[in-house]
């Protein structure tokens, strides 16, 4: 009663002309694994299975992949969560390219995020020891911070399916408010202005996958209305 | 920046801030056409007529033909943009929604201002 039945998106564009899913039966021996222990497992009969992971405790955000249909983490999913009637499916995060079985081209993710200049920007010389900020600044940052970039809200948002070449996406987003509401930052103008096109920021429809999916418990829609609000306030 | 021409305001902001402007006299209009025809169960032409034959209501009217030309125009950019990749075929069909959205902007005019 404890075997898995796992069904698993593949594809090597070296051999294989489509992907295709490969099924698994795995022995969980009645446990409630995470999802990653059970890919380890595949792999013990599969040593040519490629996924990514690092730290195994969802810290590194490597192994953002769509579990029965909902991007997570590997390794902070136990089976409990998402396994329906004793089947695992398990296929790549969606809307990117695949390198090879659940190994994504993160390309496009990352240019956006590079976009909106994930750094701080400031031009005062800098003081002897740090740029203080006051506790009510500071927590302004809480909830944006968090963000590991395991690309789980971005992949699965529709709007950054058909643009993503445009629309920055909300894990990009999340981060362009972090700058903005940060009080040492000085670029906020600039910033602004390279997000009030159609498509940057408002090509969100306000759908919430995002916040239905961070495996961090984050927020992509609220801070994506925040910017909203700052441009208003900026051009009205 | 992300550029466009295609778009009605020519910027993300603005066009946001049309179709909120714009769904809240939609909605106004509708509610008030929804309200007059359950006031008036045994409508005839002549009260409908004399509604729309004060200058009032002919405004009314034209801030929601014009509020649902915009509102169409940024809703369906934003939809061919989002599934219409090849060039020609996209722009092919955002002139085709203009130029309906113009047409029937036009014979709402005549409509309410015609003999």
């Amino acid at each position: 009663m404890s075997k898995l039945q796992v069904s698993l998106y593949r594809y090597n564009p070296e051999t294989d002309s489509a992907p295709y899913m490969e099924e698994f039966q795995v022995d969980t021996q009645g446990r409630d694994l995470m999802v990653l222990d059970v890919l380890h497992l595949v792999k013990e009969q599969d040593n040519g299975l490629a996924y990514r992971r690092s730290c195994r405790e969802g810290v590194c955000g490597s192994d953002g992949m769509n579990m029965n249909g909902k991007n997570g983490l590997a390794c902070i999913t136990p089976l409990s969560e998402v396994v329906k009637k004793g089947k695992l499916t398990l296929r790549p995060l969606p809307g990117l390219p695949v390198i090879r079985d659940l190994v994504v081209d993160m390309g496009l993710f990352y240019k956006q995020y590079e976009r909106i200049q994930p750094y701080l920007q400031n031009d005062q010389p800098a003081p002897a020891i740090e740029r203080l900020q006051s506790p009510e600044e500071r927590d302004k940052l809480d909830g944006l911070y968090e963000c590991i970039l395991c690309a789980c809200c971005s992949t699965a948002c529709p709007s950054f399916w058909w643009n993503p070449d445009k629309f920055v996406g909300p894990a990009g987003l999340l981060q362009a408010y972090r700058f903005l509401a940060d009080s040492r930052d000085e670029a906020t103008r600039e910033r602004l202005a390279e997000l009030e096109d159609p498509f940057s920021v408002f090509r969100c429809r306000g759908i919430m996958n995002c916040v239905a999916v961070c495996p961090k418990g984050l927020n992509p829609t609220r801070a994506i209305g925040k910017i909203r609000e700052m441009l208003l306030a900026n051009a009205t | 920046m992300v550029t466009n021409v295609t778009n009605f305001g020519r910027s993300g902001l603005s066009d946001w801030l049309v179709q909120r402007v714009s769904a809240i006299i939609l909605a106004l209009y509708s509610l008030f056409i929804v309200g007059y025809l359950l006031l008036h169960p045994g409508l005839d032409y002549m009260t409908w007529n004399g509604l729309f034959a004060q200058t009032w209501m002919r405004i009314f009217s034209l801030l929601a033909f014009v509020s649902l030309a915009a509102h169409a125009w940024v809703g369906l950019w934003t939809v061919t943009t989002d599934y219409l990749k090849p060039t020609g075929i996209r722009i092919a069909t955002q002139t085709v929604i203009i130029l309906a959205i113009f047409v029937f902007l036009v014979w709402g005019i005549q409509v309410l201002w015609g003999a």
